[in-house]
């Protein structure tokens, strides 16, 4: 399959502002289960006005949030795509920058020593550009997803040792959870990367965060720890907005790899309740849009 | 739990009759600011030419489209999407904004910590909670961006809205030594042990 980087360059512009308007329906379904669950009366006012602005996002065509984030485009190639990973690159870059100008959006792009800002979205690095290979034949995915920095400023890391065990990646996890309150705008995804190195736990942690609801760590150990830590944090009563309730995690997702005999890393990164992200899938027929 | 609608610039006694769980709504003037207004204001000793005493103040960096200047945009910008950042980050400028500035309300998400609310309570100030990642319904409260201020900093530039019917936003710390986020943290700390032990882990 050959791929017109023109189109490219269109679908990374379009995928940002699909992005940054539209929730993902299992976002959307999430939102629903904790509204139905949620026991705490201010709890639930801010529960109502979150799904509230969903619509309201919907009706008037505008964003979500105002945090226009750290663009981040994740690339899956499939086989048989004949890519020329530079253009690619370029492409997405460009769409990025055009959707920042045309739209207009919020640029949130500095340069981290000068403070400056381009204007574009785009910097050293950014967007921030993941490419993955696939066996599906003739298909090439890009997800785009708009990181909000309220939660990206909580991101934690651990290398703790293998005498601490499981026990350690356990509390970790709630005293994370403890630690961001409600600065990273709960109802939040949870994300924790387990084993690797250090750069790959925390990749991972950001992969779980990312992921979409009801989807399940592949391996049985971890989804298992899903399932005992979200019961856990949604105990500890930090709630929406961090003002109290039930609601604190729409649910903890666990990604690991294997590691080292004398490591045992644990990596947190959450996702706010505008868990936001799109998905174009290039086939031969054309580009299709979804999440 | 009573509810306010209240028309800034307001005074202290306006200030200090808001207790933890009231609800406001503002109308008319309301200012945005955030990281870099602020680094430049306190840090940088830059100035305003606008007057904040008494008024109400967001945590915020607005998406914005430049326009040409008219009655409607006076400032040469449109709202395209207003919204509000984590407070946690500006905690230390509290007390400046209202010793300096005569600030009464900061409106946030996630709330302030001890010195803000030591300063609410010595000089009469409110935090008001909006909910964060809401600002397609926010952006309906705006009417216009009225001016505009150290636009050099923009989207950080020091923005003056006019506000209709912006809110009900939740008194989550008040100038009596309340905090929302104080009683919901102290709680949640001491639920900790307990969730601990439900996920078997071994006491420290």
């Amino acid at each position: 399959m050959k791929i017109d980087y023109r189109l490219v360059e269109e679908a990374a512009k379009e995928l940002y502002l699909r992005a940054l308007k539209v929730l993902p329906p299992d976002v959307k379904e999430g939102f629903a289960r904790l509204a139905a669950q949620e026991t705490t009366p201010i709890a639930q006012r801010v529960l109502a006005t979150m799904i509230k602005n969903i619509s309201v996002a919907e009706d008037t065509d505008n964003l979500l949030c105002q945090d226009t984030g750290v663009p981040i485009y994740n690339v899956s190639i499939g086989t048989n795509v004949d890519i020329d990973g530079i253009a690619l690159k370029r492409a997405i870059r460009d769409g990025c920058a055009r959707a920042t100008v045309e739209h207009p959006l919020r640029s949130s792009i500095v340069h981290p020593l000068t403070r400056k800002n381009d204007q574009t979205s785009c910097g050293v690095e950014v967007p921030v550009i993941h490419v993955d290979w696939s066996e599906t034949p003739d298909t090439l995915e890009i997800e785009m997803i708009p990181k909000g920095s309220g939660s990206e400023n909580n991101s934690f890391l651990k290398m703790a040792i293998p005498a601490e065990g499981v026990d350690a990646i356990r509390t970790f996890v709630v005293d994370c959870v403890l630690a961001a309150g409600g600065k990273t705008c709960p109802p939040t995804i949870v994300g924790v990367g387990i084993g690797g190195t250090s750069d790959l736990c925390v990749a991972l942690a950001k992969r779980a965060a990312t992921r979409a609801l009801g989807t399940h760590c592949s391996d049985p150990e971890g989804t298992k720890l899903e399932t005992e830590l979200s019961a856990a944090v949604n105990a500890l009563g930090v709630g929406p907005q961090g003002l109290g309730g039930d609601s604190t995690a729409f649910a903890v997702h666990v990604e690991l790899a294997a590691t080292h005999i004398t490591m045992n890393p644990v990596a947190v990164n959450m996702q706010c309740h505008s868990a936001r992200r799109a998905r174009a899938t290039f086939t031969p027929s054309g580009v299709a849009y979804g999440f | 739990m009573a509810h306010f609608d209240l028309t800034p610039p307001i005074s202290e006694a306006h200030v200090r009759a808001l207790k933890i769980n009231d609800t406001v709504t503002l109308q008319s003037t309301l200012f945005g600011l955030r990281d870099a207004t602020q680094i430049h204001l306190f840090d940088r000793g830059r100035r305003t030419r606008f007057d904040l005493r008494g008024h109400a103040v967001i945590h915020t960096a607005p998406n914005v489209k430049p326009v040409e200047k008219s009655a409607a945009h006076p400032a040469g910008y449109a709202p395209i999407c207003v919204g509000t950042t984590t407070s946690d980050r500006m905690e230390r400028f509290t007390r400046p904004l209202m010793t300096q500035y005569g600030v009464r309300i900061i409106i946030g998400k996630g709330g302030l910590r001890e010195d803000s609310l030591a300063a609410f309570r010595e000089l009469g100030g409110v935090y008001l909670a909006i909910i964060g990642g809401t600002a397609a319904l926010e952006t309906t409260w705006i009417e216009q961006i009225e001016d505009v201020d150290l636009d050099d900093l923009n989207p950080e530039s020091l923005w003056k809205f006019r506000v209709c019917g912006f809110g009900p936003l939740l008194v989550a710390m008040d100038s009596h030594g309340g905090s929302l986020y104080d009683v919901v943290r102290n709680d949640a700390q001491a639920r900790r042990a307990q969730v601990l032990q439900s996920l078997g882990v071994k006491p420290e």
